[in-house]
């Protein structure tokens, strides 16, 4: 985490270095961005040297916030596509799923990342932090076990192997 | 082969904002055309969001500037950080406040929670009011 910080601020100041010094560079957004993106993986490669758990970690971090993108963006569609359509393909439950994220800053993640995506709304969590509530749009009969597990291993499982 | 930038770029944030309008668009029906309170709020935080996220980011396309791409990647940060914090205390404070369930839910896991808040009364599925708009109707009708 701290590495991580240290890096963003060094690739911030270089962008802005690099984009207020030099006049062979446009000044656009797109060309910030690429400057910030090749200064931040060659920190990135840097820190194979000196913190090898960073060095793993990062990769992981881009891949959740690609799935998490991509979940969010079909979540809008299935709902959207529900709520255009004259009926209702929905079986709204309530299921309590488990949870192995213990400390406040896991189980906040995946309590938002969870009301983002597919139809589910984080509702509460119970009193001695085991079970997290959520309110599930498509939970059918036997579906939603299925849909339990997803989050689980979609969320969670990505989740714990960046934060442990 | 030459192509025109400044149009490419228009054609890319006019797409964006396009979609992120029709993502609100459909949020909005769907605030006012889904059963319950619970499905509504579901519905509502993802279509703003992403919406909110998608018309913002077009802007972003659209005037190329580092400065106000800056500032539009902290917006979309703080906001996917802060809305469903928000959507989580609404709808728990709904729960606490007893507001009903639409017929078809399940609540079978949720029966615990329930009974340990004391919102036991309300734990049977059966209890709840058949139609989604009657404690409405009732607030109305006491005014």
């Amino acid at each position: 985490m701290k590495t991580f910080i240290i890096h963003f601020i060094i690739a911030a100041f270089v962008v802005n270095w690099i984009l207020v010094q030099q006049e062979w560079l446009e000044f656009t957004a797109a060309m910030s961005i690429l400057i910030f993106l090749a200064v931040f993986s060659l920190l990135w490669l840097s820190a194979l040297l000196y913190d090898k758990r960073y060095f793993i970690k990062i990769p992981k971090v881009v891949s959740l916030l690609f799935f998490f993108l991509k979940e969010l963006f079909m979540a809008n569609l299935k709902i959207a596509y529900d709520i255009m359509t004259p009926r209702y393909f929905m079986n709204p439950a309530i299921v309590a799923l488990p949870l192995q994220a213990s400390t406040d800053f896991e189980i906040s993640l995946l309590s938002n990342m969870i009301t983002l995506t597919p139809g589910s709304l984080g509702v509460d969590i119970s009193e001695d932090r085991s079970v997290l509530y959520v309110h599930l749009l498509y939970a059918d009969e036997g579906n939603a076990e299925k849909l339990k597990q997803e989050l689980k291993n979609g969320f969670e499982r990505r989740i714990l192997e960046i934060t442990r | 082969m030459n192509i025109d930038l400044h149009f490419v770029k228009e054609i890319i944030s006019s797409v964006l904002i396009l979609m992120g309008v029709f993502f609100m668009l459909v949020a909005a029906i769907g605030l006012l055309r889904l059963p319950d309170f619970y499905t509504r709020m579901s519905a509502i935080t993802k279509g703003a969001t992403l919406g909110m996220g998608l018309i913002v980011l077009g802007i972003g396309v659209y005037f190329n500037d580092p400065e106000m791409m800056f500032k539009i990647l902290a917006i979309l940060f703080f906001t996917i950080i802060t809305s469903p914090v928000a959507a989580h205390a609404i709808t728990r404070t709904a729960i606490h406040k007893k507001v009903t369930f639409w017929k078809k839910t399940n609540l079978e896991e949720f029966e615990e929670y329930l009974r340990e808040n004391r919102l036991k009364e309300y734990a049977g599925q059966k209890k709840y009011p058949k139609e989604p708009h009657n404690s409405i109707k009732r607030a109305d009708d006491t005014e």
